[in-house]
């Protein structure tokens, strides 16, 4: 029962990449468990494998090695429309750059996931609405991400992520494209998430204050985890 | 994703591109409306030619005899020359006719050439048909005399110099005047009218009813052809179904008269409305064969466009692409969705190919004599080729779309 506790369970993951004549060992082993309500932070320098280990662990692609639990389901195994299926139920997606699809509007945006999920239109659009009122953009269903602020940009984003009730937020330098103020809305929202809903969020990030947010702070270093901190923990030395 | 949800994205695809859309369907636009053109003049035609063209040339259950095919389109010279041989038709032959069918049958004579009709008032009217026939010809084409009588076989082998006038030729030499009992002249000599013939309308532009009709003995025969010499004689029977034997005997008899040995071909010719449709079926076979040749060539061009564009398109929309991989598209779903733009947008062009294809057609028919019609089959036919062409365009790039790596299609810009 333990591992369907974890939303994360990840054992001696490897990824190699092969560059030409040379192979490129991105992970060489990385052991995590993640459960259910915990707020992890990923940290290290750029090289040091963060976004191998966020694609891995976000599905959208397959160790070289290893094993790999999310949300108890064993995701190593499974082929490319399993995954597809994982990220659609499981995980909520938060990038750096938004990512969000210039032309629809917001409302669309956020329905998205629900179309892919199978979900008729008049509930998703209903869902969706609800889920824009949540972060706050009651009020901006109707416009495109070019008519929207970088902060607003990342709420639609983030509404779009929570839509589906994934058991994982997983963001990706949620606050590189924001100033200081909205970046700092935006982690407010992550903890009222966290702190209220409950929601596992996994954030990789390379700055300490986000990360100061997180209950625990994961360190990558050259595809090997070399710091595994909890908060109470740092309180505690 | 479901089919309404994915042709609605690729209509909202296509709005946004508006311009490039309408380019890269132009091929299928073009072959499209030049298939419902062209199909749309040749299945006019052919309802033509089937309704009103054959009958109102050679008559129903009619046989006619000729020194040469009513319809021709060899080129040859040497044919030519042959035909230039053979003797002509002449009175005898007609009674020798009537002596030897022998199915229930009329048999008439009738000879024309074109000629100028003055009125007792001096009006002069040009290029009329002046037809010189025996009575029974009323009979065998269903002449409705509207006006005054016909002329009856005693008149005609008397030779009595009476005249019936088509409607057109009556309202021009006479208007609103009754013509019935006046007098016209053909190349000066009198012929009293005593009829007038119903309005029989128009054969691919050329008016039925600028006739002038005379009996076979009267001095008209003199005036289109020379003497005892007659241009066809007209064979109807009275049940269909005896059309062959009447054929038969009337060969025969003609081969007797003309001397043929067993060895040589017909110096005559024997037509009827059914053989002028084999005739125009071998024309109608020609086109509706060639020119889907044709226009699958300019399809198999707006495919390869549609697929051009269409890799333009997923190349540009690579992140698009990764950002609903990520969400939770499967490759189907993804492959779907291009495949259905790609039919969407040939779809679009087939039907606007359609509406130019008809008004093209409507202005054939507003501007030349060419009956048009437009079959439905032809239009889903249209269709559903350019929804065909756009799923086959749309295989390729679809199928680079579905196998792109979410992790590099999100890095791309």
């Amino acid at each position: 029962m333990a591992e369907i506790a974890a939303v994360i369970r990840a054992e001696g993951l490897l990824k190699d990449y092969v560059l030409g004549s040379e192979t490129v060992h991105a992970l060489r082993g990385v052991d995590l468990v993640v459960d259910r309500n915990e707020y992890v932070a990923i940290m290290g320098p750029s090289g040091s494998g963060k976004s191998t280990f966020m694609n891995l662990i976000g599905c959208l692609d397959t160790p070289t090695g290893g094993e790999y639990w999310l949300n108890g389901q064993p995701v190593s195994v499974l082929d490319d429309d399993d995954l597809a299926r994982i990220r659609n139920r499981e995980i909520g997606f938060v990038f750096q750059t938004f990512n969000l699809l210039p032309r629809a509007t917001a409302l669309h945006n956020v329905e998205l996931p629900l179309i892919y999920g199978g979900v008729g239109s008049k509930e998703r659009r209903e869902r969706a609405a609800v889920m824009l009122e949540r972060v706050g953009l009651g009020d901006r269903m109707d416009h495109r991400p070019s008519e929207l602020s970088g902060g607003q940009r990342q709420r639609v984003a983030i509404a779009r992520a929570l839509i589906n009730r994934p058991a994982l937020l997983l963001a990706d330098e949620p606050t590189g494209n924001l100033d200081s103020q909205t970046s700092h809305e935006i982690m407010d929202l992550f903890d009222r998430l966290h702190d209220d809903d409950g929601q596992t969020i996994v954030v990789v990030t390379h700055e300490h204050d986000i990360a100061e947010r997180a209950d625990r702070t994961v360190t990558l270093r050259d595809g090997v985890i070399a710091a595994d901190v909890h908060r109470d923990q740092t309180a505690m030395v | 994703m479901g089919i309404g949800e994915a042709v609605r994205l690729a209509l909202a695809q296509i709005r946004t591109q508006k311009l490039k859309s309408f380019f890269s369907v132009v091929g299928v636009i073009i072959g499209v409306m030049f298939l419902i053109t062209v199909v749309s003049v040749v299945e006019g035609m052919n309802r033509y030619v089937e309704e009103d063209f054959a009958n109102a040339v050679f008559g129903i259950n009619t046989l006619t005899v000729s020194r040469t095919p009513e319809i021709n389109m060899t080129g040859d010279p040497d044919v030519w020359r042959e035909y230039r041989r053979r003797p002509r038709l002449r009175f005898d032959d007609a009674d020798a006719i009537r002596s030897s069918v022998r199915v229930p049958a009329i048999v008439g004579v009738t000879s024309g050439s074109s000629g100028n009709l003055v009125s007792s008032s001096g009006v002069e009217i040009e290029n009329v048909r002046l037809v010189a026939a025996s009575s029974e010809l009323f009979r065998i084409r269903n002449y409705d005399v509207v006006k005054g009588r016909a002329f009856t076989a005693p008149e005609d082998r008397l030779g009595v110099a009476v005249i019936v006038l088509g409607w057109e030729a009556a309202d021009k030499l006479f208007g609103t005047l009754d013509p019935v009992g006046r007098t016209v002249k053909a190349r000066g000599l009198p012929f009293r009218v005593i009829g007038v013939l119903e309005k029989q309308g128009s054969l691919l532009g050329m008016s039925l009813d600028n006739y002038a009709i005379a009996p076979a003995h009267s001095a008209m025969s003199r005036i289109v052809n020379p003497h005892n010499v007659v241009d066809n004689i007209l064979v109807r029977v009275d049940d269909e179904r005896d059309m062959d034997r009447a054929g038969l005997d009337i060969e025969a008899t003609m081969r007797v008269r003309h001397r043929l040995r067993p060895t040589q071909a017909n110096d005559f010719a024997i037509d009827t409305a059914e053989e002028s449709l084999s005739f125009w079926t071998r024309i109608r076979r020609i086109l509706l064969v060639a020119f889907p040749g044709l226009v699958a060539i300019a399809l198999v061009v707006g495919g390869i466009v549609i697929m051009n564009i269409m890799l333009v398109s997923v190349t540009e929309r690579t992140r698009e692409i990764g950002i609903r991989k990520a969400i939770g598209a499967r490759r189907h779903d993804i492959h779907a969705q291009v495949l259905i733009e790609s039919a969407t947008l040939s779809g679009l062009g087939a039907a606007i190919g359609i509406g130019i294809g008809v008004g093209l057609a409507q202005i054939v028919r507003a501007v030349s004599p060419l009956p048009t019609a437009i079959a439905p089959v032809w239009m889903i036919t249209s269709v559903l080729l350019g929804v065909g062409v756009g799923v086959l365009a749309g295989i390729y790039p679809a199928a680079r779309a579905a196998r792109l790596d979410p992790v590099v299609a999100l890095r791309a810009e």
